[in-house]
């Protein structure tokens, strides 16, 4: 990626500022991406902080769900930032940014809008790597107890007795 | 001789499974007096080792040995790997299921002479009626301790049901109710009653619901009759040169192979691995399979139709609160062929947590349209289809050569195509039951595709001549006389109800019948 960045004659602040811009987070040094109002911060091993931002744009993208913060997308997207899956998330990711060049963005995270970037999206929806993501998503991102109460879920009773005596059948207005 | 028995002790009865039908015929032989090894490839697991959580219980429960797909099923595409969702341990999946435990109708033991010819179908009657069942349905509703059966009451609705009645009494339905569920509405034969837990299938940590794993089990164990080797995992049965079965080779904890000899062997193994068990038996006697000179073995498989309605509303309805399925809509479980197709379907309430309806709600979508539709999971009810399949010869559990299990076994590759009145009944319940949730003002509704199968029927079939089944009237093999098949796969077809009712009170007829035989010497 770095190579199509040169040709491109970007300098590392503008890229910096397009990350900011496009994913509301921000690269702390090498290897340390964080959120600009702090309310995450993640320590990368393997990936690049750059990788990592487009991919938690893209977790979002594909599940978009306003009211969960990207710490949630941080941590459901987590597991590839290891050394035995950055290489295909590395190439995943160059691969996306090449379709949102392709649609005559400059990379995916440049893009403004969610319209265009889902577009971009769905040009590479049958690619082994999308379907990858979102499948990881759909336990790495709903199967978080923290984002359950977002959603009203409560999960499981047990440890009080059952919902026998906490509402069971208390719906009014039915 | 009591329990545990000898691997050369050939006077046991051998039976593969212990789920809905192995273990209830396992508690049931053995109460007779008769020895019984029942053979389970699970793990043991009770109401305190149960976890409330949807994906760990799975990993805890589901059966995840390989298995392959084909056919034209949505669940091909969605979920290759995973055909069914049932389970792997004592107590099979009577630890997962709901408990909704309905008779046949009468005329569904006969579907062929109901519905006539329906092209494409292989439709036959079952060689027994209801007449003939209703008093071993009797003896099930009490095994089961089923709500509205003998003098239990029902479950008091919850939020899911109170929704589900308002829609269907709306639309002027009149057979609604909260179910005729194996779940305790009151305390009795030491269960307590039901705590509205909300996790029916994570298995039930109060022990409200029926599960062959803590009630007919360690009842039968505690005859002093009934082994059960868990982790025991059969990969052959084997005969003799008459023909008769002897005993069954299989694969312990650690890999080692043994074989127990038996007198007679029951297969309980559920509707994949059951058929799977008796091809992967194949021998020179029996080139094509044990029990199967008909070629019906692993043919006709069924699942219902399924598919699920759910409905968005303005307000909060947290459906996950209490039973799974709390009630039942039953008017359209009649035959009329009016409606476009034969046979007939039932709306039960069902609700998932949050990370299964991720999974489940709209398997591989992704964007806003689905989002939106999670973003308001607390406003959701939810209902399940169960409806007639039709029979088709095509759809069938074949041997996957290319692919093996841990034990070098082939694994079973499961093909599935819809009939047409399989999707003529499926369109038509989908419309009914968003038109419930519309008449109490839902704002949205989501006809939710099947998901992989949890009532899994039909591949070694009951029928009356040999040429057409695997089994007789007493699910005895056609072909092999000390062979007996005791789970679901004896099903000739698939009624509208929910299965296991009707496998637990033929399982309880078939303990009747092997101990007949062999006590006047014929078995
Ligand atoms: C989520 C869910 C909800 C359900 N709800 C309902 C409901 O409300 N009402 C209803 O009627 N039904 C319901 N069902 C279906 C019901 O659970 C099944 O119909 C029933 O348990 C099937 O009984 P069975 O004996 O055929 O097989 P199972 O109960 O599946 O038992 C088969 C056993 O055999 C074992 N086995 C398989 N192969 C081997 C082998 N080679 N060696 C040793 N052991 C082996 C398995 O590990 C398993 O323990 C539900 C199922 C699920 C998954
Ligand atoms: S709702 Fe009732 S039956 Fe279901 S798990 Fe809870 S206590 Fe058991």
């Amino acid at each position: 990626m770095s190579e199509t960045e040169d040709k491109r004659g970007l300098t590392r602040r503008a890229l910096l500022s397009r990350t900011i811009a496009a994913a509301g987070s921000f690269i702390i040094g090498g290897g340390f991406l964080a959120a600009r109002d702090a309310a995450w911060a993640t320590e990368l091993s393997a990936l690049q902080p750059r990788t990592m931002a487009t991919l938690v744009q893209m977790a979002r993208d594909i599940y978009p769900h306003d009211q969960i913060g990207d710490a949630h997308y941080v941590t459901a997207v987590k597991s590839y930032d290891a050394a035995d899956q950055a290489e295909g998330i590395e190439a995943g990711i160059a691969e996306l940014d090449a379709a949102a060049q392709a649609m005559g963005h400059q990379s995916y995270l440049d893009i403004g809008w969610e319209r265009d970037r889902v577009d971009v999206l769905r040009s590479i929806e049958e690619s082994d790597f999308f379907q990858r993501v979102r499948g990881g998503l759909v336990t790495g991102l709903y199967n978080q107890k923290a984002v359950w109460p977002v959603f009203g879920y409560e999960g499981e009773s047990y440890s009080h007795g059952g919902y026998i005596d906490q509402g069971f059948n208390d719906i009014a207005w039915i | 001789m009591a329990a545990p028995f000898d691997l050369k002790d050939d006077g046991v009865v051998v039976i593969i499974g212990t789920g809905a039908g192995g273990g209830v015929l396992a508690n049931e032989l053995a109460q007779k007096g008769i020895s019984v090894v029942a053979l389970e490839a699970g793990g043991r697991y009770l109401p305190e080792d149960y976890v409330n959580d949807e994906w760990e219980s799975f990993g805890q429960l589901a059966w995840l040995d390989p298995r392959s797909t084909s056919g034209d099923w949505r669940v091909a595409k969605d979920f290759s790997g995973l055909p069914a969702w049932i389970v792997k341990a004592v107590g099979g999946t009577t630890t997962h299921w709901a408990g909704a435990s309905l008779r046949f109708q009468p005329h569904e033991w006969k579907a062929k002479t109901t519905y006539g010819e329906v092209a494409g179908a292989s439709l036959l009657d079952w060689p027994i009626d209801a007449e003939e069942m209703a008093p071993y349905y009797d003896k099930a509703e009490e095994k089961l301790r089923v709500t509205r059966t003998g003098d239990r009451p029902g479950l008091p609705g919850n939020n899911n049901y109170k929704v589900f009645e308002a829609g269907a009494k709306a639309l002027g339905y009149e057979k609604v109710h909260s179910g005729n569920m194996a779940i305790n509405s009151v305390d009795g034969d030491e269960r307590p009653a039901c705590q509205q837990l909300g996790f029916c299938f994570q298995g039930c940590k109060f022990g409200a619901k029926w599960s062959s794993a803590y009630t007919d089990i360690p009842r039968g164990e505690a005859t002093g009759n009934l082994e059960v080797r868990e982790r025991a995992h059969a990969l052959r049965i084997e005969h003799g040169p008459d023909g008769r079965v002897n005993g069954v080779v299989y694969a312990d904890a650690d890999g080692n192979e043994h074989k127990q000899m038996a007198r007679v062997v029951c297969v309980a193994g559920n509707s994949y691995e059951s058929p799977r068990l008796l091809l992967n038996s194949a021998s020179s006697m029996y080139p094509d399979g044990l029990a199967n000179s008909s070629g019906q073995v692993g043919r006709n498989y069924m699942r219902h139709l399924t598919g699920s309605v759910y409905g968005i509303f303005d307000k909060p309805v947290k459906m996950w609160r209490g039973t799974t399925m709390a009630g039942i809509m039953q008017d359209e479980a009649r035959h009329d062929p009016s409606r476009g197709f034969v046979g007939g379907y039932e709306l039960e309430t069902l609700s998932l947590g949050l990370p299964f309806m991720a999974a489940f709600l709209d398997p591989g979508s992704w964007g806003r349209e689905f989002t939106t539709a999670l973003d308001h999971y607390e406003n959701m009810a939810g209902m399940w289809i169960v409806g007639e399949d039709m029979p088709q010869e095509s759809n069938r559990v074949t041997l996957n050569t290319d692919l093996t299990d841990q034990f070098g076994m082939p694994v079973a590759n499961v093909h599935y195509s819809d009939h047409e009145n399989d999707r003529a009944m499926r369109a038509h319940a989908y419309d009914r039951g968003q038109a419930m949730y519309d008449a109490v003002g839902a704002t949205r509704t989501l006809p939710t595709p099947p998901y992989p199968s949890t009532h899994n029927l039909g591949t070694n079939r009951m029928s009356q001549n040999a040429s057409d089944g695997v089994v007789n009237r007493n699910g005895r093999a056609h072909d092999v006389e000390n062979l007996f098949v005791s789970d679901g796969s004896q099903f000739t077809t698939g009624a509208a109800e929910n299965p296991t009712l009707t496998i637990v009170a033929l399982a309880i007829r078939q303990a009747d019948h092997i101990a007949q035989e062999m006590n006047a010497g014929t078995l």
